[in-house]
Formats: C-alpha cells, structure tokens, sequence
C-alpha cells in the first residue's frame, strides 16, 4: 500500500512538474532571439568597418549625441538640444543629464570629449575618419555642455555625430571594448559565445524608458539553408535581414511569421572601371547601362523585392531624382551605341562577390550583355579577394557591389575610388555642397549631383537593395528599414 | 608480335561472358547515355541553356520543360546536357594527364627498380596521396583561380600517383616473367621492354582503373563546381546547379533532384562498367563463372 501510494504521489508530482512545464505562460514573453548572417569581428563600433557590429550594438549598448530613428530621420540621443551658431561653424550640444554607463560610471561632457578627440586622433582606428574630418576642436564648457568647433560648415554634421562610430563611450572603458563593449544604452553586454552568439541584458538604470525586453540574444548563422532551418524551428524568433528571398513565399503563407519588406541604404550598382579601356568611352557605359532590364534583375535576383535606381541615391530620400528613364533598357539603343563607338565582340571581366544579389544579378546581366554583343566573363570572388583585387587594385571591368552607407553619393567625388570616376565638375558640386547648410539649396544641389553622375552613366545603377525579414508574428517593434546598420531592440516587444 | 598472347583464345568469348554480366550492361547503358547525352548537346538541346527566362522560373517538369527550368527560368535538361559535356571534357583530360604521366613514371621506376629514380618517383607519390585530393585540388584553385582548366589541372595531378603506383606495381610482378626473360636475352633494353612488353600486358587493367578514375573525377569536378571552383557560369554544371539548388529546396526540389540523380547515375554507371570489365578481363573471375 505504501509502495502504490508512493508510486501515485510521483506520477501527480510528475504530471504537475509537466503541466507547469507546459502551461502557456500568462505574461507575453520577454526574451528574443534575433539571427544574423554574420559574427562581427569585435563589438567595438569606433574600432571596425564591420556593419555586424552596430547590428549588435548600435541603440542597444552605446548610443551617440544623436541618433537615427527607424525611417532614419536624426534626433537627439545623449545630446538633448543644441545650439548651431549663425556662420554653421559652432555647434553647442546640451547633454542629457543622469545618464549612466553600464559599469555604473556617470556620463559627462568629458566623456564626449574624448570620444570624439579618440575617433578624430591621428592614430585612430575609427572605420569613418571621414566623419569627423571638420571638426577643428571640442571643448567641455561644463558637465552637461560640449562645444564643437568646425572648420568649414558642414550641413551633415548632426546626421554623421548619428552614425554607429561616433557613438559615446567611456575613457575607462574605451581600450576593452572590442571584447566588453560599455555603453550607456538600454541594454548591458552579457556573453559573447564565439562562434554562436552575443547576449544582451537590460539595463536597470537607463536614463530612457526602459526596454520592454529583459534579454536579447543576437545569434549567427550564416546559412541561408540553416536560416531558413532555425526559423521555422522557432530556435531564432526573428532574423531581420533574411539571405535567401526566395524562401519569403513560404514565411508569407505561415500565419506563424511575419515577413517585413522595407528598404536599405544599399544602391546597388553595375560598377564600371572609369579608367579602363573600352570603358573610359562613355558610350560603351551608356550602351552597357541600356542593356541592362532592372526589372528582370530585381525578379530573378531578389524575388521581385527592390526598387529600380537610376542614380546612386537612395529613392526613399526625399532629395531622390527618378532617372531610371534616362538608362531604360534598351538593346537597340545599347547595339547602336557601341556601333557609334566603333567596337565589335566586346569582352569584359565580371567580377562577383559573394551575396546572392551580386551572384544572381551578375549571371542575370552577362545574358542581358549578351543580347546586345558583349560577352561577360564571370569570375567569382570571396569577399577579401574582392576586397584586394576589385576594390584596392582596380583589376576589374565591371563588378557588382550594394553601397550601404547612407548618403555616399560623396565616393563619386574621391580620387583613388575603385571606379576611378574623379570628374572635376563633380568634385566642384559636392565642394559646394558640403559648405551649404541651406535645406532648399542642399536638395538642388543633391539633385545635380545625381543627375552628374547618370548623365556621365558612371556605373550602371540597379536597385535599391531591399531589406527582407521574417519574424514571429507576435513580435512587434522591429525596423522594417535599414537607415543605418542595426536591429534596434529599444522599442521590441511580444503580444500574446 | 612482340607482346605475349596472354588472353588472345579468350577474346571471343568476351561479348558473350559480357552479355551475361547485368552489372557491366547496365553500367555501360548509363555511361553510353551519359556520354550521349553530352554529344548530343553539340547538336541540339531544347531550349538555350543559358538563356535565362525569368518570367517562367521554378516550372516543375512539364511537356514544355521535361526536368521544369531553374531561378532563372532556365530549361533544367538543356543544362543537364551541356553539363555532361563540362564532366566528361573534365574528366577525360584528367585522366589523361594522370595516365600519360602517371604510367611512363611507374613504367620508369619498375624498370629501375631500387635506382635513386624510383625512390624519387615514389615517395613524391606518396606526398600527393597524403593530402585528401579534394583538399589539394581545392587548394590549387583558389591559388590559380576558379575555372574549368584549373579544375582539371587539379584533378589531374591526384590522377597522377594512382597510375604510377599501379604501373609499377603490376610491371614490378611482370618483370619476373619468363618473356620478359626472353626479351632481356634478346638484348633489347630497358625502356623498349616497358614499351613493347610490359606496357601491352598493363593495359587492361589501365582501361578498368581508368574508367574508375573517371567516375572519381566525375565527382571531383562537381565537388569543386559545388564549391564554386569549377566551371564558371553561365556554363552549366552539375556541382554548380545542386549549390544553387539549395535554397530553393523546399521551394522547388526538382532543381536538386536532376543534377543530383545525373551525378549519381553517372557515377554509378561508370563505377558497374569499371567493375564488370574488371571482371571480364580477371582470367581466375571469369574460369570460376564458366
């Protein structure tokens, strides 16, 4: 008898352990985990190019004196207010008070300081240098107040003290942070599992308001096969920047995800070596740019996700000047264009880096080449090649690459630039630009900008590139935009 | 007649035992198909194999598209043909690298048996055979570059040591035989004995390693395709049309399925018709079957 009794007072116990086990817990959940197809090599975003780190970091763990929203307007961050003296040159920033670091240090306009002096210093290892290039000097007017002085006006200053590498950190903090990144964001690093994951923890003491989630875990799975995998497993619950678009179909038929389409920084180009014979010969570029179906590229490629450019700027920016038309396609035209210029059995190298957009599309436009008489020949690279031979050496004819740094129209007016456009006029506009804070004047200069470089068809543009992701429908607050490289977690929540 | 008529009485008796040997048959009809199909895209597929279609992408087979098309809206059969073409073009120079440099060398080293030659020859065998060959032939094209000629290259030099060694080793065993015996008496020397003697009594175990190398390279060159290291688009391949299957396997599983069974009926094809003509040509196999 006391055997049996045993016995039951185990199962119940059991059953009980089970039931709670499997009760649908009342509370909506406050745990995510977010995929990544890419391990950043260190979590310090004033120390490496690579946009793996601000998908981790950026608004998470360290913020800067402004910020970029999820439509990619800039705002205060820890910078409440400021002041811009009349001739564009002084920028006087309020800082937010009772702002903390994770270590529990407090925040001040010293700190400010130093990070904008580290990231500007001579022997920096900032990934944007560019960003911090007119600054003259910084100065601690007192604890809450920075003054920055800028040699010549700059009308982007607010927007690039937004960018992931300038964000504020601390001088107690600063050499560890590739390994321990510090910040003042709503979230705290946990653990960097090497290889699988980075966890984040809420930071009790945000000076904002606080996180809806308590732990973030960013995982890396570089397979687009294994994505799809781990998604519908439900072991990632959200994987904001899906790799393989044809897998979307399914997610959008599976009432348990989300699919968010929204758009990137990315415009990706057909880009041409500017220097090289024939390619020097602006008809053989125009015959190339009207050779190519954007559309078709944009179906095959990427599943119909992605918008036609006709210039290198993004179409959701207000400034956007719709040139597609300027470079429809046209094989006619393209054939009659390199009769014009006088070549037959045009042979060109196409080299491709590995994603999936450079991949396809590149196969994609050899046959539209094709059509009009110019044979692509397809080499593909990893990406440290590419990075060697395309971009520094410049051995290449054509190459396909999404530029996702937002407003880089700027890499038309460098010198050494691995298309090797270099064009004085346009030098000169982009000059002016930079000196012009005016909105109005800014957006016409932009415009002529944009039409410089299509009317000279520099590159081939394609698309903007698209930001496809999935998620569990019942996540709420994730960006469906790339304004810059980061998954933003602040505004994150679960529904039940 | 120089060479011994080792078999001579038995060769009629060939396409018979060969007719009663299923696995042989069956091992050749794939390999003639194999090969068919690949000199037939000479002449003719059904539709361009690089002409992409993307309005018509992801068919599944139909009267129109037997094997249905790819991402692209490419016809999956036309790619499979041309694509046979790429593997056999692939694995014949392969192997004749690895015969025409891999049988003198081992001829060389039988004839100099112990000689400084021989110990050179061999053991720098032995150090390509110490590396997986995938690795090395990996290795060579990412050093080189992707492409076909260095696949082939890459896959030729693996070829290599396997003829040598066999060579060697069969000509060491024929080297004891009383014609070559008889040949030495005859004052002929060393190299005309390898030629005129040994070379003829090696070849039918040449042709059946041969046929078993090229399924190896067959499956080397789909393997470095997969990687990404073989053929460059747009020339079909079969290792390269599995890779770019991949994500769409739960999406369009044909696109995996055809080039898949292609390289695996290959394979096993020229893998039955190595066996049977081992078999075949064994004196002891086949007295035991009659």
């Amino acid at each position: 008898m006391t055997n049996f009794k045993t016995v039951t007072a185990t199962v119940s116990a059991v059953a009980l352990i089970l039931g709670l086990a499997t009760m649908p817990s009342l509370a909506a959940q406050t745990d995510i985990t977010v995929g990544m197809q890419l391990e950043p090599p260190n979590l310090d975003p004033t120390g490496g190019a690579a946009a793996a780190i601000d998908e981790v970091v950026y608004a998470n763990v360290f913020e800067g004196l402004t910020r970029f929203t999820a439509d990619g307007e800039v705002v205060p961050a820890l910078a409440e207010s400021w002041d811009i003296s009349e001739d564009g040159l002084t920028y006087t920033f309020h800082l937010r008070d009772g702002v903390t670091f994770h270590d529990g240090s407090s925040f001040d306009a010293e700190d400010v300081k130093f990070s904008i002096d580290r990231a500007r210093a001579e022997d920096s290892t900032n990934a944007q240098k560019a960003l911090f290039a007119d600054i003259q000097s910084v100065e601690a007017v007192d604890a809450q107040t920075v003054k920055i002085t800028l040699s010549q006006p700059n009308g982007l200053f607010l927007f690039n003290m937004a960018w992931g590498d300038a964000v504020i950190v601390a001088p107690e903090t600063a050499d560890t942070l590739a390994t321990d990144p510090v910040g003042t964001g709503p979230f705290a690093f946990a653990t960097w599992t090497k290889g699988d994951s980075v966890a984040l923890e809420k930071y009790a003491e945000y000076w904002g308001e606080a996180p809806r989630l308590d732990k973030v875990t960013f995982k890396f799975i570089p397979d687009p096969t294994a994505a799809f995998a781990a998604v519908m497993a439900g072991d990632v619950d959200a994987y904001p920047n899906f790799p393989a678009p044809e897998n979307l179909e399914q997610f959008k038929a599976d009432p348990r995800f989300t699919v968010i389409v929204g758009s990137t920084e990315g415009e990706t180009i057909l880009a041409m070596n500017n220097k090289k014979a024939p390619l020097d010969d602006i008809k053989i570029r125009q015959a190339i740019s009207h050779a190519i179906d954007r559309q078709a590229i944009i179906d095959g490629a990427l599943f119909g996700y992605g918008t036609p450019i006709g210039t290198h700027f993004a179409p959701h920016n207000p400034d956007y000047v719709d040139l597609t038309g300027q470079s429809a396609h046209d094989p006619e035209m393209a054939r009659k264009l390199l009769d014009e210029a006088g070549v037959s059995d045009l042979t060109l190298s196409l080299k491709l880096p590995p994603p999936a957009y450079a991949r396809r599309g590149g196969e994609i436009i050899a046959a539209q080449l094709k059509e009009v008489g110019i044979t692509a020949e397809i080499t593909n690279v990893e990406w440290a090649q590419w990075l060697e031979d395309v971009f520094k050496a410049k051995n290449f004819d054509l190459t396909i690459v999404s530029h996702t740094e937002p407003m880089d129209i700027g890499i038309y007016a460098r010198d050494d630039y691995y298309f090797q456009y270099a064009d004085a006029d346009f030098k000169a506009i982009l000059e002016e630009l930079n000196k012009t804070t005016d909105p109005a004047n800014r957006s016409e200069l932009l415009g002529k900008a944009q039409r410089k470089i299509a009317d000279d068809a520099v590159n081939a543009y394609l698309f903007q590139l698209p930001r496809t992701g999935v998620a569990n429908a019942k996540i709420m607050g994730l960006w469906p935009n790339a304004p810059t490289q980061a998954n933003d977690m602040t505004a994150v929540y679960w529904v039940d | 007649m120089s060479a011994p008529p080792a078999d001579r009485n038995a060769e009629g008796n060939f396409l018979g035992a060969a007719l009663r040997h299923p696995a042989f048959i069956a091992g050749l009809v794939l390999t003639l198909l194999f090969v068919g199909a690949a000199l037939l895209s000479y002449l003719w597929t059904p539709y361009d194999p690089t002409r992409l279609d993307i309005a018509a992408k992801l068919q599944t087979p139909t009267s129109g598209h037997w094997f249905g098309t790819d991402h692209f809206g490419r016809d999956i059969f036309s790619m499979l043909m041309v694509g046979a073409r790429v593997s056999i073009a692939v694995a014949i120079i392969a192997v004749g690298i690895g015969v025409s440099l891999g049988v003198p060398l081992g001829l060389y080293a039988a004839a100099h048996r112990g000689s400084l030659l021989d110990e050179v020859v061999m053991r720098g065998n032995d150090l390509i055979f110490a590396f997986p060959s995938l690795l090395l032939a990996i290795l060579i094209t990412a050093v080189f570059g992707p492409g076909a000629v260095n696949a082939i290259i890459a896959i030729g030099i693996f070829n290599i040591p396997v003829f040598a060694r066999l060579s060697r080793g069969a000509a060491l065993s024929l080297w004891t035989r009383e014609f070559v015996l008889a040949a030495r008496v005859a004052g002929k020397g060393r190299a005309r004995i390898s030629v005129e003697h040994i070379l003829p009594n090696l070849m039918n175990l040449l042709i059946v390693q041969g046929t078993i190398q090229f399924s190896l390279a067959v499956l080397a060159e789909a393997a470095l395709a997969y990687v990404g290291l073989g053929a460059q688009p747009p020339l079909p391949s079969w290792g390269r049309m599995l890779a770019d299957a991949q994500t769409f396997i739960s999406l369009a599983p044909h696109l995996a399925l055809f080039p898949g069974l292609a390289i695996v009926l290959t394979v096993l094809g020229l893998n039955l018709l190595g066996d049977g003509l081992r078999d075949l040509h064994d004196p002891r196999l086949r007295r035991a079957r009659t």
